[in-house]
């Protein structure tokens, strides 16, 4: 990866008051990879994805996105990026294309409800209401609000927790494969055979640091050469492997 | 990097919102109701009941002489109530709005007829006008009666009718269903909403793309504005027409009503604003807004007027803000003032615009 980082943190602190929640974070995210924060809950990532996404404001340290430093430019930065928040609503009483013109006009762009729900297979349910949509439907629903400015960078914090294991095999496939439309994606999540599937390179966030950055093959590869082994034997499948043989890899609604 | 750098338009935005706000209101039950079906189901209930008064309020004149049996026989009337604590020019001008059924005028002389009693009264007088016109001629032919023996009567009865109109009940009524349908969309309307999208994240999540600030106000505003305007415009043009509300100078007094009521709202969002700050989840919203509604419900002047309060309370009703909304919408709409002409009360309501803003702006909470 020779090309100038597309994301780039140094040193990023940010305290609330005594607390210091993200301490002297450093990485870089580079154009077309899928990137993966992981870490514990409360170890300091949706605090460093909401100050890369220009919601919330540092206590020091820089940050650029695409370019634009989140100090001097946050409104360049908003209209190169699509951010998915965690738990959040959409505004009350609108059906999905409704939603879709509010966001294209919020964005100042103009995308038909159709074509942004066709990327995410929403179409038959554009005259339904989101908080009628399955858990899987909603996540795929945020991810095509994030779209619609044709960002460079997406951010999607905790896209796949409470999904069902279909649902959530669903997503990778639509995220893997807007990355490989060159979009940039951030993601964070607690499941590592998620970051392991999706992720080209993942950083390991604790207690406001960053405790590793490589690929995850590389982590692994580094962890076995360190001797360690894991205690039951493998084997070639896990039970989420049975669970997905048993139920039918297809798409569930509901 | 260049495809997004052509300008954005915060009037899209704004408008944007003010679309999804203005659909999204419609579809919420609780908004239709309070400012369309409770501010009708009142005008129908209270404007069918209103006028049934069974006292009929009659002026008398600076020059009626009172020393005579005619008069003290109709002060002791149980329907008819002498007034005679009213200038001529208000007795004048509550004649022709009917708010007085007669004002009477009765002259003492020595020779037959003893009594003239002239009676002046007007189109607007209406039942209460012919109510009145029965006592008199009722009591007139029982005092002729012993004075059958000669010819000349006791009493005279003569009349007189002037021009007038009406004011009617709905006249006083109409606005001030108005006022509180106003005020209950812009206090608890904009609480509410700007609680939701605070709690739900909506709020944030618009902060992700390059909309200002102000355009998420302005377009709620205007959501609202549009909303309001539609059911004020369908409440005044049923009263109109259903119930005779009276119009002064048609269109341009509808066009004055619904320029006080943008001002009006835009004063009581301020409440809202508030609120939406200071509340901490939704089910606190609205006992919070019923401290603001409902004493301004009950003591500007909503359903009766607050002349009949006592004094200190009528000071408490000359503060609230909806009284003076009330006072200029009818004044408008009855009188047929212009703008102009009520700027004492909009100048109040711009005192509590100053206050109910500044307020806002130290406790709303964006996230």
């Amino acid at each position: 990866m020779a090309q100038p980082p597309i994301i780039s943190v140094k040193n990023l602190v940010k305290k609330y008051g005594d607390f210091t929640a993200v301490s002297d974070i450093s990485f870089d995210v580079y154009e077309g990879e899928i990137f993966g924060l992981l870490g514990p809950n409360g170890a300091g990532k949706t605090t460093t994805l909401e100050i890369i996404e220009t919601l919330r404001d540092k206590t020091s340290g820089e940050v650029t996105v695409n370019g634009f430093s989140v100090d001097k430019d946050p409104d360049a930065i908003k209209k190169c990026i699509g951010v998915q928040l965690q738990a959040a609503g959409y505004y009350p009483n609108l059906n999905l294309s409704e939603l879709i013109v509010l966001f294209s006009g919020l964005y100042g762009i103009s995308k038909t409800p159709k074509e942004m729900l066709e990327k995410v297979a929403l179409v038959e349910k554009s005259k339904a209401k989101y908080k009628d949509l399955s858990g899987g439907q909603k996540q795929r629903f945020s991810i095509a609000t994030t779209l619609i400015n044709d960002p460079k960078i997406i951010f999607l914090d905790e896209p796949t927790t409470g999904l069902d294991p279909q649902a959530r095999r669903n997503l990778w496939d639509l995220i893997s494969e807007i990355r490989d439309k060159g979009t940039t994606v951030v993601i964070t999540t607690h499941y590592m055979d998620e970051a392991e599937v999706l992720c080209d390179r993942v950083a390991f966030v604790d207690g406001g640091h960053i405790v590793g950055i490589d690929s995850p093959d590389a982590f692994i590869d580094k962890l076995v050469a360190s001797g360690f082994e894991r205690k039951k034997e493998v084997k070639s499948a896990n039970l989420e492997d049975v669970f997905i043989n048993l139920t039918g890899k297809e798409w569930r609604e509901e | 990097m260049t495809n997004n750098q052509r300008s954005y338009s915060n009037t899209r935005a704004t408008l944007a919102i003010a679309k999804a706000s203005f659909r999204s209101i419609l579809r919420s039950p609780s908004a239709v109701v309070f400012s369309l079906a409770f501010p009708l189901v009142f005008i129908v209930v209270f404007a069918n009941i209103g006028n049934r008064a069974i006292t009929a309020d009659v002026g008398v004149a600076k020059t009626s002489d009172t020393a005579n049996d005619f008069y003290r026989g109709l002060k002791t009337h149980k329907v008819a109530n002498l007034v005679t604590n009213q200038t001529t020019a208000e007795m004048q001008k509550n004649l022709s709005k009917g708010d007085l059924a007669a004002i009477i005028d009765i002259k003492k002389s020595d020779t037959p007829p003893y009594i003239t009693v002239n009676t002046t009264y007007s189109t607007a007088s209406g039942d209460k006008g012919n109510i009145f016109r029965m006592i008199l001629t009722n009591i007139a032919y029982n005092a002729n009666k012993p004075a059958q023996r000669g010819p000349s009567p006791v009493v005279e009865l003569k009349e007189e009718t002037i021009a007038g109109r009406e004011y009617k009940y709905i006249d006083f009524l109409l606005p001030g269903m108005l006022g509180f349908s106003l005020l209950s969309s812009g206090v608890f309307g904009t609480a509410f909403v700007f609680l939701s999208l605070r709690i739900t994240l909506v709020i944030k999540r618009f902060f992700a793309t390059p909309v200002k600030k102000y355009s998420i106000v302005l377009g709620e505003a205007i959501a609202r504005l549009v909303f309001s305007w539609i059911g004020a415009a369908f409440i005044i043009l049923v009263g109109h027409y259903a119930f005779g509300f009276t119009l002064i100078h048609g269109t341009i007094t509808v066009v004055n009503l619904l320029i006080l009521s943008a001002i009006g709202l835009i004063v009581f969002m301020g409440f809202g604003f508030i609120i939406s700050g200071i509340a901490k989840n939704e089910s606190s919203v609205p006992p919070i807004a019923n401290i603001v509604t409902l004493p301004q419900f009950l003591l500007s002047g909503t359903f009766f007027s607050t002349a009949a309060f006592p004094v200190w309370l009528q000071g408490i009703s000359n503060i609230l803000p909806l009284t003076y909304l009330n006072t200029a919408m009818r004044n408008v709409a009855f009188e047929g003032a212009s703008l102009g002409s009520v700027l004492p009360q909009l100048g109040v309501l711009g005192i509590w615009f100053i206050i109910v803003y500044g307020v806002a702006v130290k406790t709303f909470r964006w996230e």
